[in-house]
């Protein structure tokens, strides 16, 4: 198994009192609850915490992309990933990942995937995503064109990446006279696209295509969810004839230990329900579900399992419902092996910062993780190596 | 009202239709094709032919239809495969700004134009709302001014079936997602429009502010303008019987 840490950077700061005034993290909360001063420390520990991620070797280190909101602070997220670029050595640079319907340029996209590629040493690892539905509110896209936007974007990227320059691409929402990028990225025949969702079948099935095979990266998801999507996309993988590698599934999960299961549980049980009640809060289900952004089917099934009758989530409620791994590096350990056993994923991005935790808190949680609990994992499951086709 | 499907060159739509007479298009506002009283009321002295705009309840959407220019043309063929030689053109919100565009293209084919709170012109204040952010019974209210009738709408929507609620979100964000609700560019063309044009406006409209009437009104010449003081956006509902007879009015007169 190859173990990562994924890092969201949110605004840790928040004043939680404050932003209850707002129904909000995401979009409609006003920016004068962002403290600039609080910002550019956030920034720099945040990447410092991705640096010793790097030092106490971690397989690979992520970031992601959401806009105007408290619950991440990476609108760029390429940014981020430039700096660790050059600050990390070892580790792969994630970028999981960028939302391609939002942009009007994908090539641009990949122009700057290019350039990481260089800039690590052929280190990088892409995402691919939609952006969730609050981003069609902030960056004015029209969600009824997600899917041809993101399927069209993805085409052009590959394309753009593998295909000899210059060529031209004439599609329905994107058209360039000429593609011809410098630099090409370094990676043969492109670096690797991974796919994170929360479980969307229209996404497994493309995912696990043949003619792709790209790595499908479950997050935020209760247990028996998460145990679906990755059984979908092995299923769906045979279906078309292949079987699917451990290599080809990960699994992104809240993480947190301590010495005992007991003071794990106590440490984390405000961050982690902060970051559930407050850093994932939406105003109404149609933020976060907009018109047309997935199929009339999909969005009634999403209402169902995600909105009706939400309530507040306690520790001890994300716990059972497996969304989160808390407590002793022997108990964490074992449900990482447990559930690996189940899964079947060959990659952990365990999150090990969270919402308002702290920088103490937070470089035990790494420190602890990476020497009780990872290299446990690091090895125990022999990712098979493959060709990107 | 008769239902039928009409075939306009391989795109299905369903319409609703009533009443004999002159005959009326009426294009419905941002929840789907009931518009009653106002078309009920209409149907006494005109053929009211009320389609589905593509995307919204039964029509489904083409994949080539991506903007409201694209809904005018479209409705430029509907109106030559019902073979309306001239038709009154009235819409109500997103239909409004659709008849509208119909009308700056060409005027050749209608007999008069009427607009009820029609979207399509950016507001020169901040709406009050975001229609694509409205939850659940909110979404319902601020379409009113009269919350007793906005009751009886909640009420009498009870029953609808969520694919279709879903079905007219989708059918109006592809048209009027970005610009919210609005064309950056008609008001230019407005002037465009040289047929006997019935515009009306509820005062206190919290999706499309009143003072908005007035590029319409500016820019359309010798367009009628009806206030409606205690109405909000829910016209045909609100103020349907009384807005029915003062655009038949107008529209006898057109003839």
């Amino acid at each position: 198994m190859q173990v990562y840490f994924f890092h969201l950077m949110p605004y840790g700061d928040l004043d939680i009192a404050e932003a209850d005034k707002y129904n909000s993290a995401w979009v409609t909360i006003p920016n004068t609850n962002f403290d600039t001063q609080k910002g550019m420390k956030l920034y720099n520990r945040y990447i410092g915490e991705l640096e010793l991620a790097d030092q106490l070797g971690f397989d690979g280190v992520c970031v992601n992309e959401h806009h105007q909101t408290a619950y991440g602070l990476m609108p760029a997220p390429n940014l981020i990933a430039a700096a660790l670029a050059r600050s990390t050595k070892q580790a792969k640079v994630c970028i999981l990942g960028r939302a391609l319907p939002l942009v009007n340029n994908p090539v641009m996209i990949a122009e700057e995937f290019a350039m990481l590629d260089h800039m690590s040493g052929g280190r990088i690892i892409t995402g691919f995503v939609r952006g969730i539905g609050s981003e069609y509110f902030s960056n004015s896209v029209n969600p009824t064109f997600s899917h041809e936007r993101f399927y069209e974007a993805h085409e052009l990227i590959i394309k753009a990446w593998t295909d000899p320059g210059p060529f031209s691409y004439q599609g329905k929402h994107y058209q360039f006279d000429y593609v011809n990028l410098w630099p090409r990225p370094v990676q043969a025949p492109h670096p690797p696209v991974w796919i994170p969702s929360q479980g969307s079948k229209e996404t497994i099935v493309w995912a696990a295509a043949p003619e792709r095979k790209y790595t499908y990266l479950q997050t935020f998801s209760p247990y028996p969810l998460a145990l679906k999507a990755f059984n979908a996309y092995r299923e769906e993988a045979q279906k078309m004839g292949s079987e699917a590698q451990p290599s080809q599934m990960g699994w992104a999960v809240p993480t947190y230990v301590a010495e005992t299961d007991e003071i794990a549980r106590r440490e984390l049980k405000d961050h982690i329900e902060v970051f559930f009640n407050k850093f994932l809060r939406f105003p109404s289900i149609e933020m976060r579900l907009p018109p047309g952004y997935s199929s009339i089917s999909s969005t009634k099934t999403l209402m169902e399992l995600k909105f009706k009758n939400r309530t507040s989530s306690t520790i001890d409620t994300l716990i059972d419902n497996g969304m989160i791994l808390v407590g002793s590096p022997q108990t964490v350990r074992q449900r990482i092996e447990h559930c690996q056993k189940e899964m079947g994923f060959g990659h952990l991005m365990a999150m090990l910062q969270i919402a308002t935790m702290p920088a103490d808190m937070t470089e035990r949680n790494i420190r602890l993780f990476a020497s009780e609990v990872m290299p446990h994992l690091q090895g125990a499951v022999k990712p098979q190596l493959r060709a990107i086709a | 009202m008769r239902e039928t499907m009409v075939d306009v060159r391989g795109t299905n739509v369903r319409m609703l239709e009533a009443g004999t007479g002159p005959s009326l298009l009426f294009l419905h506002g941002i929840d789907g094709p009931s518009a009653d009283p106002l078309l009920g009321e209409l149907s006494k002295n005109f053929r009211v032919l009320a389609p589905e705009i593509p995307g919204f309840a039964l029509s489904p959407i083409p994949d080539w239809m991506m903007n409201v220019g694209d809904a005018a043309y479209f409705t430029m063929d509907l109106i030559a495969a019902l073979g309306l030689p001239q038709v009154h053109l009235a819409g109500h919100s997103i239909g409004g700004w659709i008849a509208a565009e119909v009308a700056i293209r060409s005027t050749h084919a209608l007999a008069s134009l009427s607009l009820l709170a029609p979207a399509g012109v950016m507001p020169r204040e901040a709406p009050g709302h975001d229609v694509f952010l409205l939850s659940g019974d909110e979404s319902v209210r601020v379409l009113f001014h009269d919350q007793a009738l906005a009751d009886q709408e909640l009420a009498a929507r009870a029953g609808d079936p969520l694919d279709i609620i879903l079905q007219n979100r989708a059918g109006l964000a592809r048209l009027a997602w970005t610009p919210r609700m609005a064309s950056v560019t008609l008001p230019q063309w407005l002037h465009r429009i040289d047929i006997p044009t019935f515009i009306a406006w509820g005062r206190e409209d919290r999706i499309l502010p009143f003072s908005t009437h007035e590029t319409f009104v500016r820019e359309i010449a010798g367009a009628h303008f009806l206030e409606l003081s205690g109405c909000g956006h829910a016209i045909p509902v609100e103020r349907g019987a009384e807005v029915a007879r003062a655009m038949g009015a107008f529209m006898n007169g057109a003839r």
